[in-house]
């Protein structure tokens, strides 16, 4: 049940996500990739509760890596999205 | 089994859409991305908090060291630098995905169900991908390695194999309760790196924006595999999303290339040296590099005199700017332009630069207004009204032989249709073929001036020869 219940999420996300983002001009297709690169990020989670949760010291190396490189990602992602968007000027 | 966390996190994947939505218009595109840094962070805060991990020091010490580094990276990043920053973020996206999975294959394999288990396998192996794809990419476009495709004796063989073998370790690994799991997973994953440097050391430079479109696409995948293995809806629906954007600019890139994505990914089309010999039958070119191209034609007037008069001009950038690093010569060309009365507009074509709407960010960040950036379905029929076209280091976009040469890599592509316009400047570095190999057929007609060097200078040149 809780495989079908994430199937169903990665479905309906999959196909509102496309929806959205196929409305972004393409004067904004940098910054949009970006800023949805910082998103992807949100791989962080998973490091977080594994790296908690990991009882060998090399799993929780593993994970306290995961959660570096995701943070990076998702903390530069977004700031140089930032420091990208507000260059648009009219 | 709904239960709050679930609420919480469809209720955060909206939260990024709305953000995303927000990204559709320059006006709203900064608040767009804070939302969905905000989202982020809640994110993170709640499964700290639900999973009862808020205070793991080791947690915060590693959130602490990444959140500095991104920001430092982020800081001092040029914006001419900007596809490498988001190919090598994006490698680290995939990066964290596949040591998750990872871990969670070290720590879990034997409570896992087979879902959990293929899941897992399926994370590492394109976290794994991804991570090496993109550093080898973010390599080329800095040029740390060649820019040009590396092909190995037999590629498409051996990368195919690579592949088989990772597909067949981790059915056996999900399918089988085996022992060594933790050997596999190990080997699993280095052969998904050997395949993503496989799969990236081929592309050449041009083909690049597909490429990093693909791989964002597949950082996004990693998330929502790896959400899938922990049961994580939130990973899950944001991985998603991440994926459909991939996807969509990855789409649009081949679209304005005319290319398919198994033409991008098996390497076929894709060397250059060669189509250059093979595939120009139709060009029947005079060599290049005897025709004196600028002597041939003195047209009656100067370029200097077309714009003094010109009432309608557009300026058409390519990669070739940017390498000359003359936006800002190109910002004066069209201050001076505008403030004599001029109507001045950018055309810029959808693969102009290396990344997706990079010309855009570089035209901005000189402070050029966004509304005058058109694309190309918006700017091409303008162009037979347009007095005067300035292509400023841009070839394979304008070339007319797009829609005529046909077997040469270009054909079909649409093109940016500056020969329509009543005159053309060209400043290019040299009249040698752009990325593609098919030489540049507008060189040759009548209405076309060659202003041929490093565009830093010639859009210099043109500008002080316009002010007198």
């Amino acid at each position: 049940m809780k495989e079908m219940f994430l199937i169903i999420i990665f479905i309906v996300a999959s196909l509102l996500g496309y929806r959205v983002i196929k409305e972004v001009p393409s004067l904004l297709h940098t910054p949009l990739m970006s800023g949805t690169n910082a998103i992807s990020g949100v791989t962080i989670l998973g490091s977080l509760v594994s790296t908690a949760y990991a009882v060998s010291s090399g799993s929780k190396f593993l994970g306290f890596i995961a959660i570096v490189l995701a943070t990076i990602n998702l903390v530069g992602g977004f700031v140089v999205t930032d420091r990208m968007l507000k260059m648009f000027k009219s | 089994m709904i239960g709050t966390y679930e609420i919480v996190s469809i209720v955060l994947s909206i939260l990024v859409l709305v953000g995303i939505k927000l990204m559709s218009s320059p006006k709203t595109a900064v608040q767009g991305n804070r939302i969905g840094a905000m989202a982020m962070l809640a994110a993170v805060i709640v499964v700290l908090a639900y999973n009862g991990i808020i205070d793991v020091p080791l947690l915060w010490l590693a959130i602490f060291v990444g959140g500095v580094i991104g920001y430092i990276m982020a800081m001092r990043v040029k914006m001419i630098q900007m596809p490498q920053m988001v190919a090598l973020l994006n490698g680290l996206g995939g990066g964290a995905s596949a040591l998750v999975a990872l871990v969670e294959i070290f720590e879990r394999y034997k409570q896992m169900t087979l879902f959990g288990r293929l899941t897992g396998q399926l994370a590492l192996a394109v976290g794994a991908v991804t991570f090496s794809g993109s550093l080898i990419a973010a390599a080329k476009l800095d040029r740390r390695i060649s820019q040009r495709p590396i092909i190995l004796k037999n590629h498409g063989l051996i990368s195919n194999a690579v592949l088989l073998i990772i597909i067949l370790l981790i059915i056996t690994a999900s399918v089988a309760n085996i022992s060594g799991i933790g050997f596999i997973a190990i080997i699993t994953a280095f052969l998904a790196l050997a395949y993503g440097v496989l799969f990236a050391i081929r592309v050449g430079g041009a083909d690049m924006p597909i490429t990093i479109s693909l791989l964002n696409s597949f950082s996004g995948l990693a998330g929502a595999i790896c959400g899938f293995t922990i049961e994580d809806p939130l990973l899950v629906a944001v991985g998603a999303i991440v994926g459909a954007s991939g996807l969509i600019l990855t789409q649009i890139m081949c679209g304005a290339m005319n290319r398919s994505l198994v033409d991008i990914l098996s390497g076929s089309q894709l060397n250059p040296g060669i189509n250059k010999k093979e595939a120009t039958p139709q060009e029947k070119v005079i060599d290049v590099e005897k025709t004196p191209v600028t002597a041939k034609k003195s047209p009656a007037k100067s370029p200097a005199e077309i714009l003094k008069t010109a009432k309608k001009v557009v300026i058409v950038p390519g990669y070739g700017m940017a390498i000359a690093q003359a936006q800002s010569q190109v910002k004066a060309l069209y201050d001076t332009l505008e403030s004599q009365g001029k109507e001045v507009k950018f055309a810029i074509h959808p693969v102009a630069g290396r990344m997706p709407g990079h010309m855009n960010v570089l035209l901005a960040e000189v402070d050029v207004p966004y509304d005058k950036l058109c694309e190309m379905d918006a700017i091409n029929p303008e162009f037979s009204e347009t007095d005067v076209a300035i292509v400023v280091g841009a070839c394979d976009v304008i070339n007319p032989a797009a829609n005529t040469a046909e077997g040469t890599p270009i054909y079909g592509m649409p093109v940016l249709k500056v020969e329509e316009a009543k005159n053309v400047i060209v400043c290019n570095l040299d009249t040698k073929p752009g990325y593609s190999g098919v030489k540049n057929s507008l060189y040759e007609l009548p209405n076309v001036h060659l202003l041929l060097g490093n565009a830093a200078d010639t859009v210099k040149e043109l500008v002080e020869s316009i002010k007198q």
